[in-house]
């Protein structure tokens, strides 16, 4: 239940914006992030639950390199 | 670092029996689609948790809701996972097929619409649901607050996950780390797992919901038990922050306060629900629901699946007696559901 997924902000209505998702246009609730026009956000049953700081394949390329530095400063680590 | 260099050492792995619980039914979901077990030892376990909110709701909450909807100028309101879910006697799949008012929304807030477009009829809507979806809730009675919206209510069954996870490390010893949900992590934030981690002495990794993300939160879960750490560990740093969604949390303690609740398949968990204040008692559609005491169907085995100590496949009515078409217990019937998920995957 707790399934959410990635839009891109094109436009802002009072509490609401147009996301794109996937290429899909939907009307999404923006009262509990600080969107802008441009912004990824996080969406959950019709709302957006937070901003995202960029593309997921860019957080995952980052997530190995934090694991490679930690490598190398982790003493126990073989 | 390369992820085939991840999935080397975790391949590899031939030290003590590990086993990790994904708290969440979307990694459960994840570790499938994935493969990650075929990339991972057979010494790390991955583990379902109690992370499905369908699952864990009463069968008293089901018969109010198809109760409610079988009355004249009645409605509920529901997300579609809820709809196969039995009570004591039925669902609500049965009771819209015996004429129940029965209608499934995609999202809490389009039941607003929904109940000025049809004045005449009272709307209940099935509020269930994590910390993830809590927030919606809280926005939906805002704007039922600003726009005097009044046939509609709420039946609440909201809980809570870090109470749920303490309630586990209290007595399933054996498990040795957490992959920490990560939508229900945006809300709350990395900092909400801090006192159990440091408790219990146990890794909380919180991950996304990639294949890679999982590998990684894996990977650094091996690397904190060899060590003899337990951190907790935010993976999915682009969308979960130190303290969370602030606004979504302020907006929680507005309208919410901590209560005991019952867990299907577990009991009753202390202040494990979200329940709305008495000064918002005008939303509640008659949540509160004293002494429910539910056993488990004969020979289903969901307990021993919430809690981690069994696999779907370890249950005698897995596959056999028990499917999605005919659930018995109420792990097999939601799509986040451990053996709804393990039953489309085997």
């Amino acid at each position: 239940m707790c399934v959410a997924i990635p839009g891109k902000v094109i436009e802002i209505r009072g509490d609401y914006a147009r996301v794109n998702v996937m290429d899909n246009i939907t009307d999404v609730n923006i009262k509990l992030v600080d969107a802008g026009i441009g912004d990824y956000v996080l969406i959950h049953a019709g709302c957006a639950i937070e901003v995202i700081s960029g593309e997921m394949a860019e957080d995952i390329l980052s997530l190995f390199s934090e694991l490679q530095e930690d490598r190398y400063e982790d003493p126990g680590s073989d | 670092m390369k992820i085939q260099e991840v999935i080397d050492e975790l391949k590899s792995y031939d030290g003590q029996p590990v086993k990790i619980m994904e708290v969440c039914g979307t990694h459960t979901s994840s570790i499938f689609k994935n493969g990650i077990r075929s990339m991972i030892s057979p010494k790390i376990k991955l583990i379902s948790g109690p992370g499905c909110p369908v699952c864990v709701t009463s069968a008293a909450y089901i018969d109010r809701l198809t109760e409610f909807s079988l009355k004249e100028d009645h409605c509920v309101l529901t997300f579609g996972d809820m709809m196969k879910v039995k009570g004591s006697s039925m669902s609500l799949t049965e009771a819209k097929a015996a004429g129940g008012k029965v209608k499934i929304l995609y999202s809490p807030l389009m039941a607003l619409a929904e109940a000025r477009e049809h004045k005449n009829i009272q709307y209940l809507f099935a509020a269930v649901g994590f910390e993830t979806t809590a927030p919606i809730y809280a926005l939906m009675m805002e704007e039922m607050k600003q726009k005097n919206i009044t046939n509609l209510k709420l039946l609440t069954s909201v809980k809570t996950i870090i109470p749920a996870l303490s309630y586990i490390c209290e007595r399933e010893k054996n498990i040795d780390a957490f992959l920490s949900p990560g939508h229900v992590s945006v809300i709350t934030g990395a900092d909400s797992y801090r006192k159990l981690a440091e408790k219990y002495k146990k890794p909380f990794v919180i991950a996304g919901f990639e294949g890679e993300h999982i590998l990684a939160a894996v990977y650094e879960i091996m690397r904190q038990l060899k060590t003899g750490r337990y951190e907790v560990k935010n993976m999915y740093a682009t969308a979960v922050k130190e303290k969370g969604n602030e606004k979504a949390r302020a907006l929680l303690s507005e309208y919410f306060e901590a209560g005991d609740d019952f867990w299907r398949g577990i009991g009753i968990i202390e202040n494990s629900a979200l329940r709305l204040k008495k000064e918002y008692e005008m939303f509640d559609g008659g949540s509160r629901i004293e002494g429910i005491n539910e056993e488990m169907p004969k020979g289903c085995k969901c307990t021993d699946v919430i809690l981690g100590r069994k696999n779907p496949a370890e249950c005698p009515l897995f596959k056999t007696v028990c499917t999605p078409l005919h659930a018995i217990g109420p792990c097999m019937v939601s799509s986040e559901g451990a053996c709804g998920i393990w039953y489309q995957n085997s």
